[in-house]
């Protein structure tokens, strides 16, 4: 860790215009009246059956706002996020795309939101991407023509200006798009990690969503430095939270996931969940761990709603999306406002 | 300098088929410093190809020279005088080594015995580091003198990205994050605003992207009328 | 195959093996008269470009006789010799030899009989392995390097 001071900084003042012209999203509608917003997620399918996103599509419905559609997540090739979307929001769920820098170079990006837009598609999480090596082609050819923060920017601007990256107009004018940013509060450098959100907000990030949180003392003093700096006024953010499926899962997070930190504390309530249970009574401690887990979780939202500056909750329970309603229902969350314009 | 490494000796030897003679070629420049393709190397690749390929039966002869800087036409022109007798060249110079001797003796086979790998730095004794992707269009101004495009594994330029720990890259336990090591020294320099400012989209058409890339310097250029 | 006497270059050391092989030769101490001894100021200064050659032009074995560990003349040329040889080892497979023909040794210059134990054995292996392929006959003819 860092011996040297990071500097203070403040947010600039921000020239935008009010959250509720930029995109008639559902997620803006309700961002922009500061409702408590609730996102979720899902994963395509490592194929082309569209009846596997709409049985996950129709798990989330009525529980989120909205869900991410990741984009080749862990570099692992799924079906298209665009297409993923499509057939999610023709299941009544709202997408929000993903898209990496991995992957596309700035024609394609641009083309892609072109073509995401007319199909009616209008929230965008801009990422960098998972590195290839960890993924299924890790001999691919990795493109990075843009970073985040350059891709942010290229949206933002596509919005604000009606300009493409080149700086020629679109036909039609701008895509009115909500633009949002990934922040992990917990990789390194750590002190880096609110001016890195501070920076996404710059750059012209509406919205940010985080890594998954378990350590609530080191996210609340994320937090505080983020709220000191004036962000959170400008960028909405909202935490990443998860139901933990296992003791031996929240170890492996603990351990092996870069840029995550799961609280011996947590670790050891899940380990107590089956205090007593046979070993070989898997099933019942698998119960046991599940349900301890989104226990946890709905606890952690919970705390979650008391800090300041924050916008909602990314409920991302991966391939366990029967567990979003629960959480979401047990946290007081639903049901779901709908705004309609 | 130019870091290459030799190819696996099996890959050389398939390489060779039906070749009875060849003539190993070195450099005295950038791959005698990385130890790829220098006099001493030139050797125990000769003497490695000579004794396998005895054992296979079916000798190949390789005899063994070197240059001081493959790349230049003028050092390899006293090869051409016993070409003859070699059905190829195999080079142990970098890419532009091979590429020189190729294009200087065109009825020639030339065969790569290195894969060129970087510009890079010996940070130890045995061991290179990739320093720079020759981009066209500095920024080590703005980083500290630490390359993003080079030595982030995204070639990030607003800062470290989520995978960053304990100030190593997620994609190798042995690398160190470049963008943790910019912030360090932007710090040390006083120059952090700089690390708050957005850096906007790269014009890559200076790197590879933009085509084959040439300098034509008009003022060490010898004119036309001079040539002759 | 019993008459096979193999043909040994043995890389001494001026400041430890080669003094003891002298030491072994002044106390009568006899050992295969194929070795062929060969002295470097440092076991150091011997390098894979050496040792193949001498396999090439078809040496049966070549040892590496360096200082003890922790008392060479110029602090560690035997460790990288011994560095060496263990590469050298693994480039003699990839050429199609076998590895043990090529080893490594630490003698001091008081060693003269343990000298003579360490060459014996060294040419007992070789003798186990038969002779080299590329030694004698069996070799195809091939011009000499230009360099």
């Amino acid at each position: 860790m860092s011996t040297m001071k990071y500097p203070a900084f403040t947010m600039p003042e921000s020239n935008a215009r009010p959250m509720s012209e930029r995109c008639d999203s559902n997620l803006t509608r309700l961002l922009a009246a500061d409702e408590f917003v609730v996102t979720g997620e899902l994963g395509p399918p490592k194929g082309h059956d569209a009846e596997e996103v709409r049985k996950k599509a129709r798990m989330l419905l009525g529980s989120v706002d909205a869900a991410n559609v990741t984009d080749n997540q862990a570099a692992v090739v799924r079906m298209s996020s665009i297409a993923a979307g499509l057939i999610m929001m023709n299941e009544g769920v709202e997408p929000i795309i993903q898209m990496t820098c991995r992957d596309r170079n700035r024609l394609a990006m641009q083309a892609d939101l072109l073509g995401a837009y007319a199909l009616g598609i209008r929230n965008l999480l801009c990422l960098s991407g998972d590195h290839q090596s960890h993924g299924n082609h890790p001999g691919a050819k990795n493109v990075h023509d843009l970073d985040s923060m350059q891709f942010l920017r290229m949206v933002s601007d596509m919005r604000e200006e009606g300009k493409f990256q080149c700086g020629e107009e679109i036909s039609g004018g701008g895509l009115q798009l909500l633009v949002g940013g990934a922040a992990n509060p917990f990789a390194d450098p750590a002190e880096w990690r609110p001016y890195r959100l501070a920076k996404k907000g710059i750059a012209g990030a509406d919205f940010v969503q985080t890594q998954l949180v378990y350590d609530m003392e080191c996210f609340r003093e994320y937090m505080k430095r983020v709220v000191d700096m004036g962000v959170a006024e400008q960028v909405k953010i909202i935490v990443g939270v998860g139901p933990l499926k296992s003791a031996g899962m929240a170890k492996f997070m603990r351990d092996r996931i870069p840029g995550m930190t799961v609280p011996d504390a947590t670790i050891e309530r899940m380990a107590g969940a089956v205090a007593g249970i046979d070993t070989e009574k898997k099933a019942e401690r698998s119960a046991a761990w599940k349900a301890e887990g989104i226990k946890i979780c709905i606890e952690q939202i919970q705390e979650m709603r008391e800090i300041e500056g924050i916008a909602g909750v990314h409920i991302m329970a991966i391939e366990w999306e029967e567990a979003v309603k629960p959480i979401a229902e047990a946290a007081g969350l639903l049901p779901r406002p709908i705004m309609e314009v | 300098m130019i870091v290459a490494e030799q190819k696996p000796l099996n890959e050389i030897k398939s390489m060779l088929k039906g070749c009875k003679k060849v003539l190993a070629v070195g450099c005295g420049t950038c791959v005698t410093v990385c130890f790829a393709g220098g006099r001493q190397e030139v050797g125990v690749l000769s003497a490695s190809l000579r004794m396998s390929t005895d054992l296979d039966g079916d000798v190949v002869n390789v005899d063994e020279a070197i240059v001081q800087r493959q790349c230049e036409a003028e050092y390899n022109a006293p090869l051409e005088a016993g070409l003859d007798e070699y059905d190829a060249i195999l080079s142990l110079g970098c890419g532009v080594g091979v590429q020189s001797l190729a294009q200087q003796f065109p009825e020639k086979r030339v065969l790569p015995a290195l894969n060129t790998k970087f510009m890079g730095y010996p940070a130890e004794h045995g061991v290179w580091e990739e320093r720079c992707q020759g981009c066209g269009n500095c920024v080590l101004h703005l980083t500290g003198g630490i390359c993003p495009v080079s030595r982030c594994a995204k070639s990030l330029f607003n800062g470290p990205c989520g995978g960053s720990q304990a100030g190593i890259c997620e994609v190798d336990a042995t690398t160190e994050c470049a963008w943790h090591l910019i912030c360090e020294n932007q710090l040390k320099l006083g120059l952090f605003d700089e690390m708050m400012e957005v850096q906007p989209a790269k014009d890559w058409s200076s790197a590879r992207d933009g085509g084959h890339r040439r300098i034509i310097r008009e003022d060490v250029r010898i004119p036309d009328e001079e040539k002759a | 195959m019993t008459s096979f006497e193999p043909e040994i270059v043995a890389f001494c050391c001026r400041h430890c093996a080669y003094s003891a092989a002298d030491l072994a030769g002044g106390g009568r101490i006899s050992y295969s008269p194929s070795v062929k001894i060969v002295e470097l100021p440092c076991t150091g200064r011997a390098n894979a470009l050496e040792i193949l050659h001498a396999m090439e032009k078809g040496a049966d074995g070549v040892v590496v006789a360096g200082c003890l560990p922790g008392t060479c003349h110029y602090i560690k040329g035997n460790t990288q010799a011994k560095h060496r040889v263990t590469h050298l080892r693994e480039l003699l497979k990839t050429i199609g030899l076998e590895e043990h023909r090529t080893r490594m040794v630490n003698i001091s210059a008081a060693m003269g009989a343990q000298f003579v134990v360490e060459i014996t054995n060294f040419v007992e292996t070789i003798k186990e392995l038969g002779p080299s392929p590329l030694s004698g006959e069996t070799s195809n003819t091939r011009t000499e390097g230009q360099s």
